[in-house]
């Protein structure tokens, strides 16, 4: 098949990246048609509504490209899929990842079968990752600028996905992207990046999860039981965070170390290194092996606990769809409901939901 | 192929010839007295004359809008606001065009009362529905001749002569109807009508307003003593005298065009049947040019791709933000929100450019992508 008759839907947001995704595409020669998803909806009183703002940044790229452009509504699904484990998982104290869910629910699965129903042979997306197609299936690596890389994010991913997605930006460095975007003149070449949760956007967090989901303050207390102050309501607090909890006094900073959900108590300690932060093994729960490897059941690798973070080695033991990891060294404020990630090298392997974190063979209950 | 005349039609070749040549020799206003600006007045007072003539109207009651959507927001305001003296309540259908709709909502904020009548499970509102809600305080009712998205015909004469012996003024969006049907002011009982240009071979931005002489009615653009004062604003002469150009030719041919539309449906739906389609056909009684059709199982925003693909244009719904589609007002109207056929359906309109041979080849190019459709979505369960 001839890149002319290889056709592509290439997920546009608006953005700079999958803009040049989509140039990229075109100018290889691919049969290339833009599609906006409209996920969220945020219409204002004054009629004013991101996802209108941002289509109408695919629609100029689209006519400056020169590619037929559409747009599909997902609201229903996302709303189902993503936004209400959002909730759900806030509603356990845990701390969810959303962009986790969007990906497998949203981005490869919703609008890859609307893709397929236009007989799309592939779909492209502006993710910083690549997809390396070997003789035993396909392999997903890390985006080349490692600062960027969003695999983390893209660690439910399936072999059958993998098989029809394209990253053209894989291989490119953010800063080779804008200038690609400036020198073809893109309408969204110097758009800024958007920051945070689609669906909250600029907006105050604590706000927006404070309009869908009760607050019910309560205790901040120590290990000991000491009384340090009130909280405005354990979903605001993340473990590990510093910010908000307005404990003053002499001596190091105080930090959220631990949840009691059924108590409505959060559990604070002074010092970024305090000792309950850190854990030496994590449950791993949804776990998803993409890579077209035979893995043995237990082996070693790289493995990384949020976005971002440098990578630590790791044990790993498999049991169907959980995982037990072991970590080479304690690590610090491993967080329930955010994504466990394994890596061989750049090839990521792939990666679960954190469900418990054990420290000296024990499941720590004060981690919600 | 283009199938989707009822959103606009393409300009005739007389009508943009009309046009280019106001445009290149009428240099005048036609508010200033001397001889350039008679010579746009004549231009503009004898597209009047062609417009009045094919809806049975003397001259003087057709006034010049920019377009359909304005006729209908300044004659509903208009008589409104000019005869609340006489009652705040008004009466439309639930299956209006979004201009009617969204300005009886405006009015409805500025203190009137509305309601909003629905139709039958086959687009028509019975005169007898219209009749139930009239109160002593109604002053002015508002249905549409033919429906912009199913194409169904309302009862508009009956409603006529309900409403004129109730005294109740009324008015009919007759936008989708001129192309087709013999519209008659008088004949109608209407006091108030609108209609568009580019929904019949003339330009876009060009409409008319007609409005019987003695009724009150407020103007909706105010500046200048254009359009005896009911609408201000230098008369957009190129535009005008196409519209006049089109109303002619529009006149002439409105018989056979109809002819041609009924053979284009039959061809359409024969087809879908001789390939075995699960198919319905939404709303009875329509304008000959509109055939609005459900395909059981198939999702329209991608079936819309899909034919855009094949390079055929249909509709459906209306638009909604950020170019998703909406399930259409008027479908949900008919039956529910929960029917799928509110989901599954597309607008297929015919226009004078098409032939037998191209409407049998889109006809069958139909056929097949949702026939595919059907496989694919088989396929993946």
């Amino acid at each position: 098949m001839t890149k002319e008759q290889t056709r592509v839907v290439v997920g546009m947001s608006g953005g700079v990246d999958s803009s040049v995704s989509a140039l990229l595409l075109k100018e290889q020669g691919y049969d290339v048609i833009g599609v906006f998803m409209k996920n969220w909806d945020d219409t204002d009183e004054t009629g004013f509504c991101t996802a209108t703002e941002d289509y109408e940044d695919v629609i100029a790229v689209c006519e400056q490209i020169g590619i037929p452009y559409y747009s599909v509504n997902f609201e229903k699904e996302y709303w189902d899929n993503v936004f209400e484990y959002f909730l759900d998982e806030y509603r356990k104290g845990r701390t969810p990842n959303p962009d986790v869910m969007c990906n497998k629910e949203i981005k490869f699965k919703a609008f890859l079968d609307y893709a397929l129903q236009l007989d799309a042979d592939y779909v492209a997306m502006g993710h910083y990752a690549q997809v390396e197609r070997r003789e035993n299936g396909v392999a997903m690596l890390r985006g080349a600028d490692h600062n960027k890389d969003q695999t983390y994010f893209l660690n439910q991913l399936t072999q059958e996905q993998l098989e029809r997605t394209m990253f053209p930006l894989g291989h490119l460095q953010k800063s080779e992207v804008r200038a690609i975007a400036e020198r073809a003149g893109l309408a969204t070449a110097k758009k800024k990046d958007s920051t945070g949760i689609c669906f909250i956007g600029e907006r105050n967090f604590k706000d927006f999860l404070g309009e869908y989901l009760p607050s019910q303050p309560g205790e901040m207390q120590t290990l000991d039981g000491e009384v340090m102050g009130t909280h405005d309501g354990l979903m605001y607090y993340t473990l590990g965070q510093r910010h908000g909890l307005g404990i003053g006094g002499a001596g190091e900073p105080w930090f959220a170390i631990g949840k009691k959900l059924d108590e409505n108590v959060l559990l604070v300690g002074q010092g970024f290194h305090h000792e309950a932060l850190y854990s030496h093994e994590l449950h791993a729960v949804d776990v998803n092996w993409m890579t077209p490897r035979e893995l043995p059941d237990t082996f070693t690798c790289t493995a990384k606990f949020r976005y971002r973070q440098p990578d630590t080695g790791v044990t790993v033991t498999r049991d169907g769809d959980r995982a037990v990891v072991v970590f080479d060294e304690p690590v610090r404020a491993i967080t329930p409901g955010q994504a466990v990630v394994f890596y061989d090298g750049d090839e990521c392997l792939g990666g679960g939901t954190i469900d418990t974190v054990w420290k000296d063979g024990q499941p720590l209950d004060y981690v919600g | 192929m283009y199938l989707d005349y009822a959103a606009t039609t393409p300009m005739s070749q007389q009508a943009i010839e009309s046009y280019a040549r106001a445009a290149s020799d009428v240099i005048g206003n036609a508010s200033s007295i001397h001889g350039d600006g008679r010579k746009a007045r004549a231009t503009v007072n004898k597209a009047r004359r062609t417009v009045a003539r094919a809806i049975g109207a003397p001259a003087n009651d057709v006034l010049f809008t920019s377009g359909g959507t304005e006729s209908n927001n300044f004659l509903l305001r208009g008589l409104a606001k000019a005869n609340v003296s006489r009652g705040r309540h008004l009466v439309t259908t639930a299956i209006e065009h979004a201009s009617v709709l969204e300005t009886f909502r405006r009015l409805e904020r500025e203190g009137f009362h509305v309601t909003y009548v629905a139709p039958n499970e086959e687009g028509v509102v019975a005169v007898e529905a219209i009749e139930q809600v009239l109160t002593e305080e109604t002053t002015l009712v508002s249905v549409m001749y033919g429906n912009n998205e199913v194409g169904t015909k309302q009862p508009i004469e009956a409603i006529g002569e309900l409403l004129r012996k109730r005294d109740v003024l009324f008015h009919t969006d007759a936008v989708q109807a001129l192309s087709v049907e013999t519209l008659d002011v008088d004949a109608l009982s209407v006091d108030a009508m609108s209609l568009s240009g580019h929904k019949i071979g003339g330009p876009k931005g060009i409409g008319v307003a007609y409005v019987r002489s003695g009724v009150a009615i407020e103007p909706f653009q105010v500046g200048g003593n254009q359009e005896r004062k009911r609408r201000g604003g230098t008369e957009n002469v190129p535009a005008i005298a196409a519209l006049g150009t089109a109303v002619e030719q529009n006149e002439a041919t409105k018989a056979s065009r109809v002819a041609t539309y009924e053979t284009y449906r039959t061809i359409m739906l024969e087809t879908f049947e001789r390939e075995g389609i699960s198919f319905s056909v939404n709303g009875t009684d329509a304008l000959a040019h509109i055939v609005n059709v459900s395909f059981e199982g198939v999702d329209v925003e991608t079936l819309l791709v899909r034919l855009d693909m094949e390079r055929i244009s249909v509709s459906s719904g209306s638009a909604c933000t950020a170019g998703t589609v909406e399930p259409s007002h008027v479908l949900v109207a008919m039956y529910g929100e929960a029917d799928e056929r509110t989901r599954n359906s597309v607008r297929i309109s015919f226009g004078e450019q098409l032939t037998e041979a191209g409407v049998a080849q889109a006809a069958a190019t139909i056929a097949r992508v949702v026939l595919r459709m059907n496989e694919k979505r088989e396929g993946s369960l």
